[in-house]
């Protein structure tokens, strides 16, 4: 066989592995489904040069503690510390957009770093709360809220994508705990 | 009939919905709502338990948590069995089984009891006067003995079958207890539009309504508007009612802990529900309305089953409709036991007389007294009691001495007033103050965010209480941002029950005689005597009383006894109670299971288990793993056949020989990005990194301040801007940490940020001669050649048509490959690096054998060669610290007189005089075996092997000066021979290291 068919061959081999797939869990009142895959930016730079970053990423950086933004493509923007955002996008390549920027910033590809977890249904908030120390009240965790926290014995990002609905960004190995604990939590979600 | 002391028409239970229960195996029944101890008192049954350190027959002193005496072992299987319930506060459900417990053989007829006869040997401070010798005999005999006869209850030895769960809620306002006060500061925050938390630790709210029946609140009887109250609370959508749910611990900032029973009750419990669930609240204002405590009166024998507090006694007929005797006699230094009793004689119950100690009692209560046909017996005391199961007689005289005479009763309730329960107060930091005028303990300033109301707060009054609580209530809401248009509006209420008077210590006879047992601490069985006896022998702090006596020390916290203690304390110092003090409140306020604190965090949840993107081939392939922190890693893939020896020694053959993947995705990986990454990775590492090129890759050491090792790693330089750092697999975290830390503390003008990359990545390593040959089909745009690609450089290409970041580099002294390619294709990449490599005679091998090929080549591990006292000098690692760098982490600190001075211990291979001889880490090594013990260790051996490849084994270890020594033979004496080593150099193969770039 040819190199080049070798190689060919080896590139069709090569699938993308997400560390939930298949697995489904839930109770009466919340549902848990591993998200899709998506690309993620850990993006780091001086809020000053959110401007511009924003405009190559088409949407507006959060520059308050605990938002996030959002454009019509469905890319996520999540605000985690004053220099620190992460970039989620299920269909485009934030990286290759950051690429162009000149002012002075720090892109590392996170997507493979992370996975995610949504929780959706009336006892959402509640199974989240099993773990979860952090006022999730309206007040204080409104709809598109986002925050690096701990879940039960591991550190999570929340983000509050709809009324009862969240996503729970979590390190690769750690998701089949976060799994497992939601799964747990669920069944005592007081929906 | 649910027992014949049942009086038809009295409570607020529903006699047609009866439930079975056992007692003691006896079949008995009850009324839907029953507590354990109100259904067994309406059995005609007071004997419940023997006490703990005499064994003499007890009963039910109180109707609520305070229980110290009817503990008992309660459950519906073997497996859900819990000892210590208190009778109490148990509810009955069909099916119940509830068994006395301290008693053998059986609850009337108690061996055990022989100690209480025994007893003037067993005063307070006994223990640790008594077992002192022969010293010996503690270990073997005292200790045994004493541990097998004391603690109450026995644990059930089956796993729990039931799940906890956990809530954390934030709230505005927590009010914590639902009775009067509780509910109106609950109602008037919610009118307010706070989020209100209402927990209260019985199945109804209410509170004293419980008992007072003669309280009226809104124009309706007190516990008509405290249902109305709470139906109220219920329907409104910014309130949370809690019932049967314990506030137990008052933790910082108003965080406070909540225990609710959900099933303990219930015959047939839905299995999804958990059985307690543990409500972590952080509330902004928590309203502490906990009510108060009634006291018994001290006085000899004080114990008997049937003698019961007067509040407990009037609960029991008011709510459950039971009657504590027919024949009930009162002895009371407060008002309210004359209520009870008034109930009592109404109920058709004989109460032949009440024994007040106040020479002039209220002369309304006297006058109803009389209208009832009650004597009165004022200014005298009740002297002693009698019966044994089951108390049978007083003897009543007067207080001042003189004639006595013996009533005939079957029941005795008292009152020595009541003790505001501050326990929530104390634990939130606050300290109690001495009120002079009112003689106890009442909340001072308020330390977290909290209010007190009603009777924990010593508001005695019902009508001013309820609106003090609706103020507290609703100034809570405006306190914590809300912002109400009008308070709600606070109702009248009135109660002919007065709460005024009261006494603490001991009452007359239990006087200064030494025999007399009047109790203090029902749970501990403290008397009187043994305070007195304490402070006697010197004890003149309460703590020092209370640790001595062990009052106040059992499950029950003291709820009873602290104040009456504290008081003889203070008699026999001639001191103001508030100068001896007050022991301090811990929580929990009342004893929690551990599956509620435990929650969610059983089997798999206990730890999170950490698994590479390769785990599921590593399985599948028969490995054997081990914990490396939460990682599950591959240890050994042992073949059929093979115990762990044989296959680590064929993976160690077979990596040298043809080659070996390995699965190194755990390893810490953080990625440094920025224009001055290059100077931040100075000041960082002890090497130099400005003159690495772009595409190549380097050791580094780190160092703490004080310049003794901290992590390793081989760091590649990917752009001018961007390296790729790697960790060790246990350091990554706080590696990540100790760099975050410096560059936001010492250096946070550098233009440069830290990623934490460790699972963007799998790691997978293909190590041996075979190894180019094995990735180089699968490689893309990366040109493999030792020319073009030598050891340490690293380059960024596709693989299986996926990025990679390819590694030239080698911790095994094999020329190898480390490919990074995105973790969710490692799987899938291992599949494609296998299907090459088993054909070309290599294997997978674990951590087992990586430890064993890296010794060969003397590579270190961080926390097994080292051990944080170890410097790059001692390592023999000196060559990657740069000598010109002007600064670095740990420069100051290696140049320290003790870590440059002669005799430290330095880092060098040990060849034993048997080459079959593996030492054992850990071992010490000696320069002189027959020196006497305690011998000079000189060194100890930090990795030892069985070398397949050099056919020997070998070792390394820390010897004092050991580089001078090499050649020269130590020892390492073992218990049962002494090794002979000869020190050596540390690379035991390929000391020219050839293969590497092989």
């Amino acid at each position: 066989m040819a190199k080049s068919a070798q190689r060919a061959q080896a590139a069709a081999e090569a699938i993308r592995v997400e560390p939930l797939l298949g697995r489904i869990s839930g109770a009466a009142g919340v549902s848990l489904t591993p998200a899709k895959p998506a690309a993620r930016v850990s993006l780091r730079a001086n809020p000053v040069d959110a401007k511009t970053l924003s405009k190559a990423l088409g949407l507006d950086l959060p520059l308050k503690p605990k938002t996030s933004s959002a454009n019509a493509k469905g890319r996520l923007a999540l605000w985690l510390g004053p220099d620190e955002w992460l970039l989620i996008d299920e269909s485009g390549d934030p990286m290759a957009d950051l690429k162009k920027v000149r002012a002075l910033h720090s892109a590392v590809d996170v997507s493979h770093r992370n996975t995610a977890i949504l929780v959706a249904g009336t006892g959402a908030r509640a199974t989240l709360e099993a773990g979860c120390p952090q006022d999730l009240r309206e007040s204080a965790f409104p709809v598109g809220a986002a925050s690096r926290t701990v879940m039960g014995k591991i550190e999570v990002v929340i983000y509050r994508s709809g009324e009862s609905e969240y996503r729970v960004e979590c390190w690769r190995s750690f998701s089949d705990y976060a799994f497992t604990f939601l799964s747990d939590a669920a069944r005592d979600c007081l929906a | 009939m649910s027992g014949a002391n049942r009086i038809k028409g009295k409570g607020r239970l529903t006699p047609a919905k009866t439930v079975r229960f056992t007692f003691d195996g006896k079949a008995l029944s009850a009324i839907e709502g029953d507590t354990l101890a109100s259904a067994l008192i309406a059995n005609g049954i007071h004997l419940t338990g023997r006490s703990f350190k005499y064994h003499r027959p007890r009963g039910i002193l109180s109707a609520g948590p305070e229980e110290p005496n009817a503990l008992m072992d309660v459950g519906r299987d073997a497996a859900r069995r819990t000892p210590n319930v208190r009778a109490t506060v148990q509810e009955v459900f069909d099916g119940l089984q509830a068994n006395s417990q301290n008693r053998w053989p059986s609850l009337s007829f108690d061996v055990g009891g022989l100690n209480n006869l025994a007893s003037p040997f067993f005063a307070a401070g006994f223990y640790y006067k008594t077992f002192m010798w022969p010293k010996a005999a503690w270990k073997r005999v005292y200790e045994p003995v004493i541990r097998a006869a004391a603690g109450l209850g026995v644990a059930p030895k089956e796993p729990d079958p039931d799940h906890y769960s956990n809530h954390n809620v934030h709230c505005d306002v927590l009010v914590i207890g639902g009775g009067a006060t509780g509910l109106a500061g609950a109602l008037a925050a919610a009118h307010a539009g706070a989020d209100v938390v209402l927990c209260d630790e019985q199945p109804e709210l209410g509170g004293a309504f419980h008992h007072e029946t003669d309280a009226e609140v809104d124009g309706m009887p007190g516990w008509d508007w405290a249902q109305a109250a709470t139906a109220e609370l219920r329907g409104m959508d910014n309130v949370r009612v809690l019932t049967r749910t314990t506030a137990f611990g008052y933790q910082a900032q108003n965080h406070v802990g909540l225990v609710e029973r959900v099933t303990e009750h219930l015959d047939r419990p839905d299995p999804a529900l958990p059985r307690e669930r543990l409500w972590q609240v952080r509330a902004g204002r928590v309203v502490i309305a906990t009510g108060a405590i009634e006291r018994h009166m001290v006085f000899a024998n004080n114990d008997r089953p049937g003698i019961m507090l007067a509040s407990a006694a009037r609960t029991f007929l008011n709510h459950f409709g039971v009657a504590v005797g027919a024949k009930v006699g009162v002895y009371t230094a407060c008002d309210s036991a004359w209520n009870a009793a008034f109930d009592l004689k109404r109920a058709g119950v004989s109460v032949p007389a009440i024994v007040d100690v106040r020479p002039d009692p209220d002369p309304a209560l006297v006058a109803w007294a009389k209208e009832l046909g009650i004597e009165v017996l004022a200014g005298h005391a009740v002297l002693d009691t009698s019966g044994s199961l089951r108390v049978r007689s007083m003897k009543v005289g007067k207080a001042s001495g003189g004639s006595t005479r013996d009533i005939a009763i079957d029941a005795l309730i008292m009152s020595a007033g009541w003790t505001p329960s501050v326990h929530m107060y104390s634990q939130s930091r606050g300290k109690v103050v001495w009120d002079e005028a009112s003689e106890r303990f009442l909340p001072g300033r308020n330390v977290q965010d909290c209010v007190s109301v009603g009777a924990c707060n010593g508001d005695d009054e019902l009508g001013e209480a309820i609106a003090d609580a609706a103020r507290a209530g609703h100034e809570a809401a405006l306190a914590t941002g809300r912002k109400a248009k009008s308070a709600w509006t606070a109702p009248e209420a009135e109660t002919r029950t007065s709460w005024t008077g009261g006494m603490k210590g001991s009452a007359a006879g239990a006087g200064p005689d030494t025999t007399v047992k009047a109790f203090v601490d029902f749970q501990n069985d403290v008397t009187a005597k043994d305070i007195r006896l304490a402070v006697r022998e010197g004890m003149h702090s309460i703590e020092h009383v209370k640790r001595f006596t062990t009052n106040g020390m059992a499950t029950d916290q003291g709820k009873t006894s602290n104040i009456h203690g504290l008081a003889i304390a203070a008699e026999m110092l001639d001191k103001p109670i508030p100068q001896v003090g007050l022991t301090t409140f811990r929580s929990p306020y009342t004893p929690v299971t551990f599956g509620a604190i435990v929650n969610h965090s059983r089997g798999p949840l206990f730890d999170p288990a950490r698994k590479t993107p390769v785990h599921d081939w590593e399985v599948a392939h028969g490995a054997v793993f081990e914990d490396v922190g939460q990682w599950k890693r591959a240890w050994y893939y042992p073949r059929a056949g093979e115990d762990m020896h044989d296959a680590v020694n064929r993976e160690c053959r077979t990596v040298r020989a043809a080659a070996g993947m390995f699965d190194a995705s755990t390893l810490g990986k953080i990625e440094v990005v920025g224009p001055d990454a290059a100077q931040f990775l100075n000041l960082m590492y002890t090497n130099g990194w400005d003159k690495l090129q772009p595409g190549r890759c380097k050791y580094g050491i780190m160092l703490r301040e004080d310049g003794f090792i901290y992590d390793d790693g081989v760091v590649g330089r990917l752009a001018e801007d961007r390296f790729h750092v790697t960790t060790t697999t246990g350091g990554a975290p706080r590696v990540m940490h100790h760099m975050e830390d410096y560059l936001q503390t010492e250096f946070p003008d550098l233009k440069v940020w830290l990623t934490s990359t460790t699972e963007q990545w799998a790691v997978i390593a293909v190590q041996g001669p075979k190894a180019r040959e094995i990735i180089a089909p699968l490689v893309e745009d990366i040109d493999l050649s030792n020319e073009a690609m030598p050891h340490m450089s690293v380059r960024e290409g596709r693989i299986c048509g996926v990025p990679t970041r390819l590694f030239r580099m080698s911790f095994t002294g094999e020329a190898g490959y480390e490919i990074n390619v995105p973790a969710d294709y490692g799987a899938s990449i291992w599949e494609a690096l296998w299907s090459r490599a088993e054909p070309l005679g290599a294997c997978a091998y674990g951590t087992e054998t990586m430890h064993v090929l890296r010794a060969e080549k003397g590579y270190i591990i961080v926390g097994q060669d080292t051990d944080g006292t170890v410097t790059p000098d001692d390592a023999g690692l000196n060559w990657a610290v740069a000598k010109k760098k002007p600064d670095f982490v740990g420069i100051r600190g290696m140049k320290r007189p003790d870590l440059v001075a002669p005799g430290r211990k330095q880092l060098v291979g040990l060849l034993t005089r048997d080459a079959k001889m593996v030492l054992e880490e850990g071992a010490q090594i000696v320069a002189d075996p027959n020196q006497s013990v305690p011998m000079t260790m000189i060194g100890h051996v930090t990795s030892s092997y069985w070398s397949e490849n050099c056919g020997r084994s070998i070792a390394m270890g820390l010897v004092a000066d050991g580089r001078a020594l090499k050649g020269k033979t130590l020892y390492v004496p073992m218990p049962d021979r002494t090794i002979e080593v000869e020190i050596s150099d540390t690379v035991f193969i390929d000391k020219e290291g050839v293969r590497l770039n092989g």
